[in-house]
């Protein structure tokens, strides 16, 4: 009963999501007979005022696979959920003069603001490292090109590890291994989890398909974070209207102080 | 209950900022200080971003300093010819001001400056004050009236020329140094988020020598003017004031200082200073301690179009 449920959800989610599939990055390798197809149950994460992150689930399904293969378990999966791309500066903190100053900094050109991925097993067992490393999966793997002059580039690792760290901490970049899971012989569900501090923006899901160690198929799906109601109306006017923004910011400061001094006035 | 501050990009805990504006509130309406220079380091302290906490605190400047400006205003206690000289001051300050802050902000060395600049600041002006005070306690003490300021006394300043008569205040007086307090005034709004009534107003009885009786009206109306012009100004430069972060601050200060008001009016004038410089001294020390001890990461990741 349960799984017949989740094939007409799969079903459903399939359809909606095709059409919008069809015109994003779409990669298949000619001589596979696998074709992969994901689906997401919504188009949109709206971030409301007590927005604390959301688990966004995928669904997908493995068209025209081997079912000896699949019944070995030779089939693998990693979905990724990459936010909007933007230039990221590290700085290295270093004692003068006994306090804590920037002295060094290094800036990644257009590196994901989120990055988010499930597997069906740890990538690096999944297909060999050279090929994920190529593909630019995962964190560790992930294109951190610095921007401008690096000299001799000897920091270049150093600056990198720490990038990836920090955003790992942070919670804006994560992974986890075992968050891909079929739910029948070719179905397969994947959840990641959008953070609380999420960037607005063009996010996109990729899901890639492995076979036995070998890339097969990848399909990519957007997903649009948006910030709604009063912090939408809030974000764009300080931004559009920096100006007005700032007077109405000042009126409400007058207007508070002022009526203060008004509620409060001893007769 | 969470609200998320759509300029910092963050949710943060409603309760803390009501209870930080009421806090602050109620020693800015105690103590008689605009409470900018306690708001800005709490919101640092409590992780939001200093470009932030720095704008907003000036807009939190302009709620806590209107209606006491008003008051003043009402009363007849403010010179507006010795306000407007060091307004004029006070908003080129405020210009180069923003500017010098998104410069440092390009360069990464914001954060270190606006640190820096309160420690400094705090440091030497709770150092003074806590001087005087104690001073004025032990005088208290022993029964012998407080030393009063000799109103023939002049030092170099009043030697400038550009002179011009201020009627109100009774003063004959070089625009040089007036212009020149409300500048720098008007810089330390605009890279700290602070009214600067706390340095102004010592500068202006014992630097300038202008009657106490005009003092804080006159400050006032020139903090109110300058921080809504660093507001306006910080809004449409770097984009950093959080309205949402500024307006839940501002309704829980002005509320803070009513109940602050009445505690202060039962207390010494020498204590309230003495309790005033400690709290000075306090925040200065957190600061400085920041800077000094390691950092739990040397590294630190700030994003373009972030902080």
């Amino acid at each position: 009963m349960r799984s017949l449920l989740l094939h007409a959800l799969v079903a459903l989610v399939l359809a909606v999501a095709t059409p919008a599939a069809a015109q994003v990055l779409e990669r298949q390798v000619t001589n596979f007979t696998e074709k992969l197809e994901i689906g997401i149950s919504t188009e949109e994460i709206a971030i409301t005022s007590d927005f604390r992150g959301a688990d966004l689930t995928i669904f997908g399904a493995i068209d025209g696979f081997d079912a000896r293969l699949l019944a070995q378990g030779k089939y693998n999966i990693i979905v990724v959920l990459e936010g909007p791309k933007d230039n990221a500066t590290v700085r290295k903190k270093e004692r003068v003069f006994g306090i804590w100053v920037n002295t060094q900094s290094m800036t990644f050109e257009l590196v994901p603001e989120a990055y988010s991925l499930s597997s069906t097993r740890a990538i690096e067992t999944i297909a060999p490292r050279r090929d994920i490393a190529n593909m630019g999966i995962g964190v560790d793997h992930m294109r951190l090109v610095p921007l401008g002059f690096v000299g001799d580039g000897s920091t270049l690792g150093e600056f990198r590890n720490a990038f990836r760290r920090i955003r790992e901490t942070s919670g804006v970049y994560q992974r986890d291994p075992g968050g891909v899971q079929f739910i029948s012989s070719s179905l397969f569900k994947a959840s990641v989890r959008l953070p609380a501090n999420v960037p607005n923006g063009i996010h996109v899901v990729r899901a890639y398909l492995f076979r036995d160690g070998v890339f097969v198929a990848a399909k990519a799906l957007p997903l649009r974070v948006v910030k709604t109601g009063l912090e939408q109306a809030i974000t764009r006017a300080a931004h559009d209207q920096p100006v007005i923004y700032g007077l109405l910011a000042v009126t409400l400061a007058v207007v508070t102080g002022w009526g203060a001094s008004l509620l409060f006035r001893k007769e | 209950m969470t609200v998320y501050l759509p300029i910092a990009e963050l949710s943060v805990n409603i309760f803390i900022i009501l209870g930080m504006g009421a806090a602050v509130g109620f020693l800015s309406g105690m103590f008689g200080v605009g409470g900018g220079f306690l708001i800005t380091p709490l919101l640092i302290f409590y992780n939001i971003p200093p470009v932030v906490a720095v704008a907003t605190g000036a807009n939190q400047v302009v709620a806590s300093s209107i209606s006491g400006a008003i008051a003043h205003f009402r009363r007849g206690t403010i010179d507006i010819k010795l306000g407007t000289v060091l307004l004029c001051g006070g908003l080129v300050g405020a210009t180069v001001g923003v500017w010098l802050f998104s410069l440092l902000r390009s360069i990464g060395q914001l954060d270190l400056v606006i640190s820096l600049l309160y420690v400094v600041l705090l440091g030497s002006v709770g150092t003074l004050m806590l001087w005087e005070s104690i001073g004025a306690m032990r005088k208290a003490a022993k029964n012998q009236p407080a030393q009063l300021r000799r109103p023939g006394q002049h030092n170099w300043i009043h030697g400038l020329p550009l002179k011009m008569r201020f009627k109100k205040s009774k003063i004959y007086l070089s625009v040089i140094p007036v212009a020149t307090l409300g500048f720098s005034i008007g810089v330390l709004t605009s890279v700290m988020g602070v009214g600067g009534g706390f340095i102004m107003v010592p500068a202006m009885i014992y630097l300038l020598r202008i009657p106490t009786s005009v003092v804080v009206g006159t400050s006032l109306f020139q903090i109110v003017f300058v921080s809504a012009y660093t507001v306006i100004v910080q809004a449409s430069t770097n984009y950093t004031v959080d309205i949402v972060l500024a307006f839940v601050l501002m309704i829980a200060g002005v509320i803070g200082a009513q109940y602050g008001v009445r505690v202060g009016q039962r207390l010494r004038g020498e204590q309230l200073r003495a309790l005033l410089a400690l709290l000075v001294l306090a925040v200065g020390i957190r600061l400085a301690v920041e800077l000094v001890i390691p950092p739990s990461d040397i590294y630190s990741v700030v994003s373009a179009a972030g902080f």
